[in-house]
Order: C-alpha cells, then structure tokens, then sequence
C-alpha cells in the first residue's frame, strides 16, 4: 500500500475548510500550519483571476527529511506515510531545511518538528484524513496509490496529462498530485510576495514558548 | 521560467501564512566558523609539527588547548542551536546513519576524545610520544569533522546555492584560512620560513575561496532560477553590503597582506592579515548561511 493525494484545483473554492478542519483535529497551534491554503492572485485589473493551492507535506518517497533526520524522528509507515515522532525529536531543524516545500515547522509549543501526517491516526482507525472529510466540492482524493481500483488511481488515470508534482526536478517523488495547477500556484517564484499588502496585513509568527 | 512569467501574469500573493524566516540563525554561523579555527590548527599542525620539529615543540600543547576550546565553542552552539538539546543523546541512541548531522556528531565526539587524551599525554602524563600518536588520529578526524557540513548543507535540496562539492572545497579552505590565521597570531615566536609557510597557505587560500566565490556570484544565477533568487540577496539585495564586507575583509586584505609580507620578507602585516580574515570569514559564513533561507519553499 503506498497512499497519496491528490488535489483538484479546477474545484477547490478556497473556503479553507480543510485547513481548519486541520488544526482542530491535529491540534495545530496558533502561526503554525500543517496545511494551508494559499491564494495568489493573477491578472491585471478588471481581468483578475485568483487561484487557490491546499499545500501540505507531499510525502515523498525519496524525503530528504526523513535521510537528513538524525534521530529517525521522521520515518516512513508501511503504508508511505512519512510520519513524526515527537517524542524523539530533537529540534535540530535539519528537516525544515531539506524539505523543498516548506512542509515542516518547528512547534512552538513542543520545541518538535511536525507536519502533516495525512492524519496517520486517522487512517490506522480506517477514518479518511480530516482535511478530505472537511471539503465540501471533494477537492481533495485520497487512497492507495498500488491499488487501480482506489479513488486517486482512478482520477490520475481520467486526469493523464494534467497531473502534476511540485518540483519534481528535486528528485523527491512527492506521493501528493495536482490536477489543474499552473506555474504560478506550484512553483512558489512564480508569484511576487509583497508583504504588508496581504488580506491580513502582518502576518508574524509567535515567540516560541521555549528554545530560541 | 518563473521570472519571465511573473511579468507576463502580474502574480501576486494575496493570502498567506507568514514565512519560516532564518531557522539556522547566527548560532550555525558560529559553529561552522569556531570549527574551522578547530579543525584547521590541527590540519596545519601536523605540517608544522613534522616540517619544522624543533621548532614547534612548543606549540603542541597551545595547538592542541586552541583546538579543544574553538571544537568546544562549536558543539556548544550545536547543541544550542538544538529546540530540544537535552535530547542530542538520541543521536547515539538511535543515530540515523543517512544523516550528515549523526556523521558529524559522532566524529566530532571522536576528536573530542583525541584532543582530551593529547592534552593528557602532554599535561598530566608528559608523554610526547603518545601525544604525536593520539595527534595522527586527531588530524584524521579533523578533515570529516570539518567537511561533513558541507554534506548537511546539500542534502538541503532546493537550497540549490548549496552545492555538496563546492561547499566541501570551501569548508577545506575555511579551515586552512582559519588555522593558518590563528597560528600568525603567534609569528614572535616562529622562524621567518615558517611565517612566510603559514603566510602562504592563507593567501592561497583567501585567494582560492574568493574566486569560488565569485564564480558563484557570476555565474550561479545561470545555474537555476533558485539560485539566481537566492543570489539577488547579494546583488543589489538586503545581504550586499553585508556579502562585500565579508568578500574585502575574509580575502581580498588578507591576500594583499600577506602578499606584500612574504614579497617583502616582513611578518608586520600578518597579525593584521589574521584578524582581518577570521572576522571575514565570519561574516562570509553568515551571508552565504543566510540567504538560501530567505526563499519561500512554497
């Protein structure tokens, strides 16, 4: 078994339901995200586009992450998922540095590194991850990538020719898909970020509890 | 690609979580350049040690107490720049051998333990003999111990200004530049040849760093649109000013200095050489450390 994700673009509407149905379930704290949802906008007024891209840990089956951690903190399950152990964590941050998209966080409230799990869980009590729960248009497809006959086999063979990784030069072989995407909402350089001018101006991160 | 389409698309970022911002702050700065002094008195002390025996003998033990405070200075930082540092034990519970980061402690442990017992050869047990020894393994492990956060630096991918080579190159000259630096402090006491060796190795290797350097600076942005991102931090960026202190004080005074010392057979210049190049490599260190952090990943 070998799970995966994969988003549709083409139907997510932005409502963020995912993101929180996130942080409640996983109990993400405050400035820190397991999963987000990240609006860029396109065009030049009147002929404005805005997009929406749910990013998350991809899962990669060659992770950096899980080669850079010293501690094994950050292993694989059987099953692909690239799970945390925050008890063994160490809090070097090598992981947050080798991760090629941003996935990973230090918590500010354990001194850990954490990430999404795809609510590993979730799935060991048979339950789907809170985000593909959450979706109201189904955006989110989630299942065995081993398996024809699963939901995201199905859709990524319906979708050929229009799935995509980010960053698949960096060798990583995210098990995470997008169908729909475009420059601009996978590869992060592809959109400027001016900071201030943002629909929540100052967006800053909390002092860490402990550490540095 | 993503430059030329930014323009074209007027894309901007409307919503957003804010950036991670520096997660390896002046701390890894610190450790990388207290290792370099660490690490390269040792490289150039065995060179020292069997060139110029006699004279030198007397250098063991300040060697060796250099070596043991900056390596002390280095993991102190290590383990401070650690959110959970009273779990660092977890790397020889349950050490990940894919990880430069374990690599690097456990032979950096190893010469913990070699310069322990060399200055117990040399201070409690008087023994030469066994120090030169324990010195031979302390030399050993001193080359890893100063290249492995190289490897670290290129497993993190897409931190593409980080190249596992390169940086190995650069850590090497670091530690000759530190060592060599460190050692002219003590010029009063060393021969006119040995000064005008020492001198040497520092202007090579100011002079080999600086045009890695700037091969990087010119040619990197070529290379792919995360290092030409990561690159304009230096060009005309927040980091300039910052980079090109790094670049006149690491390399450029050091190479005149020393160049117009060993030209005209004087050793004046070489403790300002010295000073001028640690604090550069600081500064050099902590430039080229940070602005790869800079780029959002997502």
């Amino acid at each position: 078994m070998k799970l995966g994700f994969l988003v549709d673009l083409n139907l997510c509407m932005g409502c963020k339901g995912c993101e929180i149905a996130c942080k409640v379930e996983n109990e993400v704290p405050l400035s820190s995200w397991r999963l987000r949802v990240k609006y860029i906008d396109v065009g030049t007024f009147p002929d404005v586009k805005r997009t929406y891209t749910p990013l998350r840990c991809n899962h990669c089956a060659d992770a950096p992450c899980e080669r850079i951690c010293p501690v094994s903190a950050l292993h694989y399950l059987d099953n692909g998922i690239v799970n945390v152990d925050k008890e063994r964590c160490i809090g070097c941050a090598g992981c947050v540095m080798a991760c090629p998209y941003g996935a990973i966080y230090i918590d500010p409230e354990t001194n850990t590194a954490d990430k999404c799990t795809y609510c590993a869980h979730r799935i060991a009590s048979g339950l789907m991850p809170s985000c593909v729960v959450a979706c109201p248009v189904e955006a989110n497809i989630f299942g065995d990538l081993e398996d024809n006959a699963s939901n995201i086999s199905k859709y990524i063979m319906e979708h050929q020719g229009n799935v995509q990784v980010r960053k698949p030069e960096k060798g990583t072989h995210p098990h995470h898909f997008y169908v729909g995407g475009g420059e601009v909402q996978l590869n992060p350089l592809a959109s400027k970020r001016i900071e201030g001018h943002s629909l929540f101006n100052n967006i800053t991160h909390l002092k860490h509890v402990g550490g540095h | 690609m993503a430059h030329e389409t930014i323009d074209a698309m007027n894309a901007v970022v409307v919503l957003d979580v804010a950036l991670p911002g520096i997660v390896w702050p002046w701390f890894v700065t610190m450790n990388m350049w207290a290792k370099s002094i660490g690490t390269g008195v040792l490289l150039l002390g065995l060179y020292l040690f069997k060139r110029y025996s006699a004279e030198t003998r007397d250098m063991k033990l300040p060697i060796t107490i250099i070596s043991f405070v900056f390596l002390s200075i280095f993991l102190l930082f290590t383990l401070a720049d650690l959110h959970q540092p009273f779990r660092m034990i977890n790397i020889f519970l349950h050490p990940h051998w894919t990880s430069p980061i374990t690599i690097g402690a456990w032979i950096a442990s190893g010469l913990m333990v070699a310069l322990t017992l060399m200055l117990y050869a040399l201070y409690i047990k008087k023994d030469e003999a066994l120090f030169d020894k324990i010195f031979v393994w302390a030399f050993v492990l001193a080359i890893p111990t100063t290249l492995y956060t190289a490897m670290l630096m290129g497993n993190s991918t897409a931190r593409e200004l980080w190249q596992t080579p390169v940086e190995f190159v650069q850590m090497m000259l670091a530690a000759l530049l530190a060592g060599s630096a460190t050692l002219l402090f003590f010029n009063k006491k060393f021969s006119y040849e040995l000064n005008r060796d020492l001198a040497l190795v520092l202007f090579v290797s100011a002079v080999s760093s600086f045009v890695i350097y700037m091969g990087e600076y010119i040619f990197g942005p070529g290379k792919a649109e995360e290092v030409a991102a990561t690159l304009a931090y230096i060009q005309g960026g927040s980091y300039t000013g910052m980079f090109w202190i790094a670049m006149v004080m690491a390399y450029i005074i050091p190479a005149v200095l020393t160049y117009l010392s060993i030209a005209n057979k004087t050793t004046t210049m070489l403790v300002l050489a010295s000073a001028s190049a640690l604090v550069g490599l600081w500064i050099a260190k902590h430039v080229w450390l940070m602005i790869p952090q800079l780029l959002p990943m997502s």
